[in-house]
């Protein structure tokens, strides 16, 4: 099952870390409508995140707060891109375009896996996340195509965006027996269905793809390797589970 | 013994905590009900929304609806196996509602696009003529839109597939 629970972790960090981050934006949004919007994908991604630590729990690991709250940073499989600051409404919006697209694709995916317990919840995921994905497009167009300063800020960005997006799709080690066993496409065949899906929207957005030339992957996250922004943000995230694990509050 | 037509119409008294003139029956999201023996009764639920914040409140306020009639061992389980969809709601859950002041989601056939959710029916006047301000709403399953003829806001159950 180690192939399997590689997997589980990867995704259920991913979407722990970047619901956390959504949640920042909460009383910070720019207008109240996108307070709103990021707050409630906080809500969707950490309940995403909490169904498939479910399922880890279901294979023998820790039940989901204790093994969402009780880890090091080092402990973590999310990919360094979405442990980074929000930054400016420009990065966290080009993130969440490029984060949300490769998510709905992956759960498009699991929910053919063979692996039942995670097929039967992609099913359900990818159903919601059509609304996240709405978002990302409608903002990307508006900013992309608003004025001199939204568009230069976007075009930034997305350049700095870039090769952290990449490292989204960092292999495990356990990639070869995830695809044999028809429990996963892979990364590689994901970023592939990625970049042809976001290419056009990016260009209806007036941005450009950085080079293929300059394209270096940002890995180590899937591995445990971080920026220290993780560590600020599981000791915030975890601050109150910590002081009194197994309280029912 | 109790039946399991009965069980089901004991629990349409039972509504939904963030809409109080839908029944979870109506909802959709008490996908099985089994009677497993003398006052012993299993229920299985789903949430509209996987990160809702009020499904153990639902398992819990459906236990306490099974106790009131006197089941002595209950069981309420939340699963994926028959994940909800908003068109699982019922006639009466759509005409419910209205009623609260929510445009009733659209039915969909399997597919929710842009198209769907731009013009929603307005709940106050019936227009057709609305747009849709933002996909989030004040919980995760509502939208929100502004009708442009009676110059309301107004609120929209989502449709999910």
């Amino acid at each position: 099952m180690e192939h399997i629970k590689e997997l589980l972790y990867k995704m259920a960090d991913d979407l722990l870390v970047i619901g956390h981050r959504n949640s920042e934006w909460t009383g910070l949004g720019p207008i109240l409508e996108e307070d709103i919007a990021f707050s409630s994908m906080a809500q969707d991604k950490i309940g995403h995140s909490q169904a498939l630590f479910q399922i880890l729990h279901e294979l023998g690991e820790p039940e989901p707060d204790t093994n969402a709250f009780m880890r090091e940073a080092k402990q973590f499989h999310n990919a360094q891109f979405l442990e980074l600051q929000n930054d400016d409404y420009d990065f966290s919006t080009i993130r969440h375009f490029l984060f949300d697209h490769a998510d709905q694709l992956r759960f498009d995916n699991l929910a053919n896996s063979s692996y039942e317990p995670l097929a039967k919840v992609a099913r359900k995921i990818k159903g919601e996340l059509k609304y996240h994905v709405f978002h990302a497009d409608i903002w990307l167009n508006k900013l992309g195509n608003g004025n001199e300063q939204s568009h230069a800020r976007m075009q930034t960005a997305l350049n700095n965006a870039w090769n952290y997006a990449l490292g989204m799709f960092e292999k495990g080690d356990y990639e070869a027996q995830l695809i044999a066993d028809n429990i996963f496409e892979g990364e590689q065949s994901l970023q592939n269905r990625w970049l042809s899906v976001i290419t056009p929207i990016i260009e209806k957005a007036n941005l450009k793809i950085p080079a293929e030339k300059d394209w270096e992957p940002i890995l180590g996250g899937r591995k445990g390797y971080h920026t220290e922004n993780l560590e600020q943000l599981v000791t915030e995230m975890s601050e109150v589970f910590r002081i009194e694990p197994g309280a029912e509050w | 013994m109790i039946t399991e037509k009965e069980i089901w119409s004991a629990l349409e008294v039972v509504k939904d905590p963030e809409i109080p003139t839908l029944s979870m029956v109506d909802m959709g999201i008490i996908t099985k009900v089994e009677v497993r023996g003398e006052s012993n009764v299993y229920v299985e639920m789903t949430p509209t929304f996987t990160g809702c914040p009020a499904i153990k409140m639902m398992e819990n306020m459906v236990a306490e609806r099974l106790k009131e009639i006197g089941i002595e061992t209950i069981q309420v389980t939340t699963t994926f196996d028959k994940p909800w969809n908003s068109n699982k709601l019922t006639e009466r859950g759509l005409m419910c509602l209205k009623k609260h002041g929510l445009a009733p989601p659209p039915k969909h056939e399997g597919e929710i696009t842009m198209e769907l959710l731009e013009h929603s029916v307005c709940p106050h006047c019936g227009s057709k003529n609305t747009d849709m301000k933002t996909p989030f709403g004040p919980t995760l399953c509502r939208s929100m839109h502004y009708c442009n003829d009676c110059l309301q806001a107004f609120e929209q159950f989502k449709p999910v597939v």
